[in-house]
């Protein structure tokens, strides 16, 4: 099935009071970022679209594709599954290594292309900093090297119009490349983030607070001129990061 | 009446499952539940905290499997859950030998699992999985989406054609999908009720493979449900 959009219609908020907006249309093409403080419902929010859910969780929301409720295939069996899921988890509980993992999941995905699991752990080592190997057990990854390979995961084995990403900035790996990798023509991004750069990259802003999304905000003119400045001073620090991460002495 | 019968290793949530699926049925159609455990049950307590009227019978199988006390019972609980009027009939049992499975021919055989007992822990429940008619995922708020998917692979290895529905006990989520379950179940018919599985070989009459449910038909397993503290004591 081709994924033309998305549609959220509105749950309650934790109070119990209707979210502020009647149906909120996302199509393919579009890249939204998710905001708000540390408790807000961020994750809720996407575990919703990704759970396709009909009002059975805690906020009630329903979730439509390309204007129907979604058939059940795409939760009963992975390689239907049009979405993919990078979670807020920096550890796995997988008792497996790294590479039977993956190669069940391309199993499950029903990705049969040659190279899949190299490839795989490949972009991870281009996201993270100390690399990880093909026999390294899943649960002994780190926090960003976690992070890194459910992203290469998503990208190569998932390859699911719909992206939901939260909180890609999370335990050091390299936001920068992470988004570009993401980033293809097409297909519809959710990004979580607490990070003015992600936000300002994406055409939508969804604002929450208190279990409720309160503010559907599209990136403004504005907005997308200031981007190019911030993004500098973005980069500016990062590489100023990587340096101290390296051990090196800064000379301003 | 219809018959749930829950079945899976301790704490992988089963109590958690069935509470949510009480809480949408429970009070406009009448529930009933049985417990089997080995040595302790907490359920009563629990469920009765949030279901007041619920009735519920806590069974200790004792030394015996639990499963081989599931089929002992089997019979007398569907009479008293009858008796009490209900319309359902929720069995949870402890299910620890591995070796047998507490499913029935008629009405629905539930294993619950959740990936924190291991990536393969499946492959070792031979037919407790094998048999069931459908596996709930429990925990999975704790566990990446990937992570998901290859233990939906594991399970599938066991069993093709089982339908697997993914949960959060804990609040709920997921429960309306494993609902759609319960519509297409019909009554079960008490006196062509028998085991699915063959059970193990071993030394009473449900070990050697009698299918029959029941105190009349089996012998070398002692009590009642009725007022039975421990159905069975080894030496
Ligand atoms: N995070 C999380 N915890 C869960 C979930 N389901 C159950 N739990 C927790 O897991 C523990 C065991 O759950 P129970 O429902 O008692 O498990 P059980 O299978 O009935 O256990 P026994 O009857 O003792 O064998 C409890 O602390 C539950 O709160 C879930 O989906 N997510
Ligand atoms: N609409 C709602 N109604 C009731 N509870 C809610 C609602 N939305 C979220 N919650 C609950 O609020 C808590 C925090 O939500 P969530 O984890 O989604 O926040 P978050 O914005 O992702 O936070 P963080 O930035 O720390 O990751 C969770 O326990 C969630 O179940
Ligand atoms: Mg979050
Ligand atoms: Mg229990
Ligand atoms: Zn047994």
């Amino acid at each position: 099935m081709i994924i033309k959009r998305i549609t959220v219609y509105p749950g309650l908020n934790k109070n119990g009071e209707k979210e502020g907006f009647e149906e909120l249309k996302i199509v393919s093409g579009n890249t939204v970022s998710i905001v708000g403080p540390t408790g807000s419902g961020k994750s809720s929010l996407v575990n919703d679209i990704e759970m396709l859910t009909q009002g059975d969780t805690i906020t009630g929301r329903k979730i439509f594709i390309n204007g129907k409720i979604p058939p059940s295939s795409f939760r009963q069996d992975p390689s239907k599954n049009p979405i993919v899921l990078i979670t807020q988890h920096t550890n796995f509980l997988a008792d497996l290594p790294i590479d039977e993992f993956l190669r069940i999941h391309a199993k499950a995905r029903r990705i049969a292309a040659e190279g899949t699991v190299e490839r795989t752990i490949y972009l991870t080592n281009k996201l993270t900093g100390e690399k990880v190997h093909e026999k390294m057990r899943m649960t002994s990854l780190s926090g960003g090297q976690t992070r890194a390979m459910m992203i290469a995961d998503a990208i190569v084995i998932g390859q699911a119009p719909i992206v939901l990403l939260d909180e890609i900035e999370n335990a050091g790996i390299f936001k920068k490349e992470a988004m570009e990798m993401v980033r293809t023509e097409g297909k519809i991004i959710l990004f979580v983030t607490h990070d003015p750069v992600v936000a300002l990259l994406c055409d939508i802003r969804l604002v929450m607070k208190n279990g409720g999304i309160v503010k559907v905000h599209r990136t403004t003119e504005l907005e997308k001129k200031a981007r190019k400045r911030i993004i500098e001073q973005d980069i500016l620090l990062s590489v100023v990061r990587e340096r101290v991460r390296r051990g090196e002495v800064l000379s301003f | 009446m219809k018959l749930m019968n829950f079945a899976g290793p301790p704490s992988a949530g089963k109590t958690a499952v069935i509470k949510n699926i009480i809480r949408k049925l429970y009070p406009q159609v009448k529930v009933a539940y049985l417990k089997i455990d080995v040595v302790m049950a907490f359920e009563k307590e629990e469920l009765q905290r949030d279901f007041a009227d619920l009735p519920i019978q806590i069974v200790y199988a004792g030394d015996l499997c639990p499963d081989h006390a599931s089929v002992m019972v089997m019979k007398d609980a569907i009479q008293w859950a009858m008796r009490e009027g209900s319309e359902l009939l929720i069995v949870e049992s402890a299910g620890l030998c591995l070796r047998c499975s507490p499913y029935l021919n008629q009405g629905l055989g539930v294993i619950v699992l959740s990936m924190l007992g291991g990536m393969n822990s499946p492959l070792k429940m031979g037919p407790m999985v094998s048999l069931a008619d459908i596996a709930v995922v429990t925990k999975v708020d704790l566990i990446s989406q990937a992570e998901r998917e290859v233990f939906r692979e594991k399970i599938r290895e066991v069993s093709r054609s089982i339908r697997i529905y993914e949960v959060n006990a804990l609040q709920g989520t997921g429960t309306s999908r494993l609902m759609t379950e319960l519509d297409g179940m019909t009554d079960i018919d008490v006196d062509t009720l028998k085991l699915k599985g063959v059970p193990p070989l071993g030394v009473c009459t449900i070990c050697i493979g009698k299918k029959d449910i029941g105190w009349d038909n089996h012998f070398g397993v002692i009590r009642k449900l009725e007022g039975a503290d421990y159905l069975y004591r080894g030496e």
